[in-house]
């Protein structure tokens, strides 16, 4: 194909520069500068998309970000979805093709949706989703709606990459307004930001043809581009959207491809001290019947395309307007050879500075366009007087229509600023600002050039603290316009669109309305209007008109929808930046990880980013094997596990046993040095927080151990409840988890272990109890030895300085050698404690669990009147509500494993379950599989049988208590 | 994103802060209070149309727990209101 429809000359395209892509399949040529949208219509292709209810064919209608009709779906390297086609660069080698079509946009099968539109009113997905069951309707919804799919590979080239900026002044926008407020305050001395979403500086005057001081306007702002850039205070940057106003001022922006492709794109954060919002305005469509036809395009959009692109969209061209912008685009239009058959005006009377563009030309005034016809291209279209009368037919092939213009005031909105209805121009302008926020220009309902230089010069003036200079004279006619929301006179059938994107019609806001959704947020929701990724910036205000014609009441009282970000779509790898997986959140390494992965273990993630070994697989040996193998090596010799993850802390401090007494639930206060305590933490609503073993050190200093998932949260719990309730107590908190790891070594040989390691410890049984603490040398290692246990097994946990570990962790694997000591996993630590009946955050302790379901009433104080979390234990328990209690279950074939999580029901029958399995292992002493399970009622029916219910039958098994190995705890304490 | 100034390190992004939510009315003495007003300290937060008093802890700088007020409509950090001591 051939660039039939390209002018010979002009516009702002690289004419030396051929560019080939693909759209749909189908080759193509365009020049550098082109957009995929002009360089599309320079090669004649008006059926760009189909439409996302109604499959309806449609083109081009926009020229930028309000884009509504054509989405596209960027492909290979540049794999991205939902791209408004205006908003694509072509680049040597891109292809795209449309979505919401399928096989392409001219054949489109879900076009039969288009037989059905009366089944598919406003408030279908509503309405279906209740009525009789939704599944029936969704595998199809499903096929024939949707957007683009997510790219399924990361970008083959390039990084997203993020950036912090401060500035005094942040400006949005670099068309005339933002230009010359940069100007005013960039020679102040300012520090400015100044960000275009645009791929040159201009902004509209990049698509009119007006002069400034006499000359080009694009020479003036070549002229101030320049000045900007030779400004050392002055950061200016293109292809960059300001997407988002937060907070004290905080500025997102989002820049793409800053750096060639090495940078895919950059997100700003922009911290400003004073914002100022020239992000111009948005062209409204009008509302008609068939108004979404391909051919039919906002008149601005045109007029870019003509002097901009040098790209004709038509040959033969009615406009459609209620306002004098679009007389200029007609001169344009005629002068770049557009036969323009008729200017069909609503007004009754047009102001003559604007007809006087126009000069021999047809203009119908109070007329207005009833419909359009044609189906894959407009043909003509039925124009009738505004009342109604005198309809005629006009041969066409293209319709450029102006409804008004709509102050971009989204970011202003954004930010919190009130709007009010500005009656001059039609629409709504910004009204009271919730943050340092200037408007300028046509952002705040200034139309012309004129206006949008002094509101730029007086705003820069204003941030800087320094007077307004005059500005240059320019030649733009002024605005006026008589509001017209949709035609109301009668033509021919068919739908008129408020929201082409999503499909909304004038007939789906009526229902709305009817159905008693009167509320312009509900009939936004309930129409799905201007929830597009357009957001409805070209038919929002006539939905709102639309609301108000039919209610009978002002717009301002109707009102905006709520602005929210963002202004345009953001693709998550820019939000995310570089912040992706490991380095998100890195990683957390104890000393023995190159131990680990050279002795084959298999890494898992345990909590808090820990890195810590699964299980150490040998050569032919299955999972089951490796982890039965590990957990008999602990109950029949010796093994060793790093337990350096767990959190510890060191709680200093006069007060420090009164404060553990609030915390835990048992009472810690009256331990004697040296020796520990299990304990149970809740918070103030009686739920369980964590466990862990805390010990006396001496007097004033304590050691809290936390689960290693908890650490940071019990940090934060304690250091609350020490500043905010009891700042008079004297306790200082430090995190210790860092400064000590362990090698914990446990089973029967553990101590012959430790004695074979050499240590000035007193090991014997009577004099370093279970539940005590002693420091002194390992290995000739300066250590601080603790028996607790966490397999149940005699336990010695060797806490040394990190800079020992690997020495310790080598001396204990040659030590225990000669007793058979092996490394185990955390998988063998898992079934170590099922066996047990040991707890486990996440597993038995879910959230709803309290002590005594986990038959732990012991640890309840009766003796404190108060700690956190009684009152609500207490409270809870009185309402006698039936509790999940904790059982052990046996399955009745002992080699049927539960899946861990499935739920238990009356009978094994498909009702509501009365509890679900926790844990299930393969117990090495037991020789057969065990679990654990929170079960209704459950201390009161060991031995009856559970039934475990899965998708496809039941598992019955034994209740038993929760405990299959050890049941006194000798062992641990030998 | 906030800009929060704790009292040691000045004036600071949010992103450095956790929130420890809206500070309710003081904590009843459990072994007294009713069963309702025990409940209705658990769980009902302020959540006004305008100032609120709310906690925030320095997690990523000096550690501090700090409260602020900040009113809801506008996210402006502002004085304490006349009425509240
Ligand atoms: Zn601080």
């Amino acid at each position: 194909m051939t660039q039939n429809n390209r002018l010979t000359s002009g516009g702002r395209i690289n004419r030396n520069r051929t560019v080939n892509f693909r759209f749909n399949g189908k080759p193509y040529k365009g020049f550098e500068g082109d957009t995929l949208a002009s360089a599309l219509i320079a090669n004649g292709v008006s059926v760009t998309a189909r439409s996302f209810k109604y499959h309806r064919p449609r083109g081009i209608v926009g020229q930028g970000v309000e884009e509504p009709a054509s989405l596209v779906e960027l492909e290979g390297s540049d794999a991205s979805g939902n791209c408004p086609i205006t908003t694509v660069k072509i680049h040597e080698g891109l292809g795209a093709k449309s979505v919401n079509c399928w096989p392409s946009p001219e054949f489109d099968l879900g076009g039969i949706n288009q037989l059905f539109t009366k089944f598919l009113p406003a408030g279908f997905y509503y309405k279906t989703f209740k009525w009789p069951n939704w599944h029936m309707f969704e595998p199809s919804i499903r096929r024939a709606a949707g957007l683009a799919g997510a790219p399924a590979m990361p970008p083959a080239e390039g990084h997203f990459e993020a950036r912090h900026a401060h500035a005094e002044v942040l400006i949005a926008g670099a068309g005339p307004a933002g230009l010359m407020a940069a100007l005013i305050a960039g020679r102040s001395g300012k520090r400015v930001f100044l960000a275009d979403e645009g791929t040159e500086a201009g902004g509209s005057l990049l698509s009119r043809n007006l002069t400034i001081d006499g000359l080009p306007a694009m020479r003036w702002v070549a002229d101030t581009v320049a000045e900007l850039t030779a400004m050392e205070n002055v950061t200016h940057i293109q292809n960059a959207t300001v997407w988002a106003y937060r907070e004290h001022n905080l500025m997102i922006v989002n820049e793409r491809q800053p750096n060639g492709k090495s940078v895919l794109e950059r997100s700003w954060r922009v911290r400003a001290d004073q914002v100022i919002c020239a992000t111009g305005a948005i062209e409204r469509a009008m509302v008609f019947t068939n108004n979404d036809r391909p051919g039919s395009m906002m008149a601005s959009a045109v007029q870019s395309y003509v002097n901009r692109y040098a790209a004709l969209p038509g040959k033969k061209a009615v406009i459609f307007t209620n306002n004098n912008s679009a007389y200029a685009v007609a001169a344009d239009m005629a002068a770049a050879g557009i036969s323009i058959e008729a200017i069909v005006d609503s007004r009754k009377n047009v102001p003559s500075d604007v007809t006087g563009l126009v000069t021999g030309m047809k203009v119908l005034k109070g007329h207005v366009v009833t419909a359009a016809k044609g189906h894959k291209r407009v043909k003509s279209v039925v124009v009738s007087s505004i009342s109604g009368n005198g309809s005629q037919t006009i041969k066409c092939d293209l319709i450029a229509q102006s409804g008004g213009w709509n102050p971009a005031v989204h970011l202003f909105s954004q930010s919190r600023g009130t709007l009010k209805f500005d009656e001059d121009i039609a629409s709504f302008v910004p009204d009271v600002p919730a943050q340092p926020t200037l408007s300028v220009g046509a952002a705040n309902g200034e139309m012309t050039l004129a206006q949008a230089l002094s509101s730029g010069a007086e705003a820069g003036a204003q941030v800087s603290g320094g007077a307004s200079t005059e500005t240059p004279k320019t030649n733009d006619a002024p605005y006026a316009i008589e509001p017209l929301w949709r035609v109301e006179a009668k033509g021919p059938k068919g739908k008129a669109f408020l929201d082409i994107q999503n499909d909304v019609s004038v007939d789906d806001v009526h229902l709305a309305l009817r159905e008693g959704y009167t509320n312009v947020e509900h009939v936004k929701r309930y129409t799905t209007g201007g929830m597009g990724i357009d957001q409805g910036k070209t038919g929002n205000i006539n939905i709102i008109g639309t609301v108000a014609l039919q209610k009978g009441v002002d717009l301002q009282d109707v009102g905006t929808t709520t602005f929210r970000s963002p202004y345009t779509p953001v693709s998550f790898g820019a939000i995310g930046g570089l912040r992706e997986e490991s380095v998100l959140f890195p990683y957390r390494h104890t000393p023995i990880t190159e131990w680990n992965h050279a002795n084959g273990a298999f890494m898992y993630e345990a909590g808090a980013r820990w890195r810590r070994p699964g299980y150490f697989p040998r050569k032919g040996e299955s999972f089951q094997e490796t982890v039965n193998r590990e957990a008999s090596t602990v109950r029949e010799k010796v093994g060793v596990y790093d337990g350096s993850p767990l959190g510890t802390f060191e709680l200093k401090g006069r007060d420090v046993g009164k404060f553990l007494d609030f915390i835990y639930t048992n009472v810690m206060s009256n331990l004697k040095p040296g020796n520990g305590r299990y304990g149970l933490m809740l918070s103030e609503d009686g739920l369980i927080l964590d466990d862990g073993v805390t010990f006396r050190l001496d007097e004033n200093r304590w050691m809290v151990s936390t689960s290693t998932g908890h650490a940071d949260a019990m940090n934060m719990h304690m250091e609350e409840l020490l500043q905010t309730e009891f700042p008079d107590w004297e306790v200082m908190i430090t995190t210790v988890t860092s400064q000590w790891n362990n090698a914990t070594i446990c089973g029967p040989k553990a101590r012959d272990v430790m004695e074979a390691l050499g240590t000035d410890i007193d090991l014997s049984p009577e004099n370093f109890k279970f539940m005590s603490l002693r420091d002194g040398t390992v290995g000739g290692i300066p250590a601080r030895v603790v028996r607790v246990s966490f397999t149940g097994e005699l336990s010695f946990e060797v806490n040394v300085a990190p800079r020992h570990m690997r020495e310790l962790w080598q001396k204990v694997m040659e030590a225990g050698a000669q007793f058979g000591i092996e490394a185990i996993g955390s998988e063998a630590n898992h079934v170590l404690r099922v066996e047990k009946g040991f707890l486990s955050l996440g597993h038995e302790v879910d959230g709803t669990a309290d002590a005594y379901d986990l038959n732990m009433g012991w640890v309840m104080s009766k003796k404190k009147p108060d700690y956190l979390g009684k009152r609500s234990v207490a409270l809870r328990r009185s309402s006698g509500k039936t509790r999940r209690e904790l059982v052990g279950l046996l399955p009745e074939d002992p080699n049927r494993a539960i899946p861990e999580g499935a739920p238990l029901t009356p009978g094994g029958r498909k009702e509501a379950t009365e509890g679900l399995t926790t844990a299930c292992v393969w117990s090495v002493v037991q020789n057969r599989w065990v679990g654990l399970a929170l079960l209704e009622n459950g201390h009161a029916r060991h031995g009856e049988i559970a039934h475990v219910r899965l998708k496809d039958g039941t598992i019955p098994a034994k209740i038993t208590a929760p405990v299959f190995h050890d049941p006194a705890g000798e062992l641990l304490r030998s | 994103m906030l800009r929060i100034t704790c009292p040691y390190c000045g004036s600071r992004n949010e992103s450095e802060f956790l929130f420890g939510g809206p500070v309710g009315t003081e904590r009843p003495d459990p072994n007294t209070t009713s069963d309702a007003d025990w409940i209705e300290y658990l769980t009902v937060k302020p959540n006004p149309l305008g100032p609120v008093q709310e906690r925030w802890w320095h997690a990523r700088g000096c550690g501090e727990w700090l409260t602020i007020w900040r009113d809801t409509r506008t996210h402006d950090i502002v004085e304490a209101p006349n009425d509240t001591e």
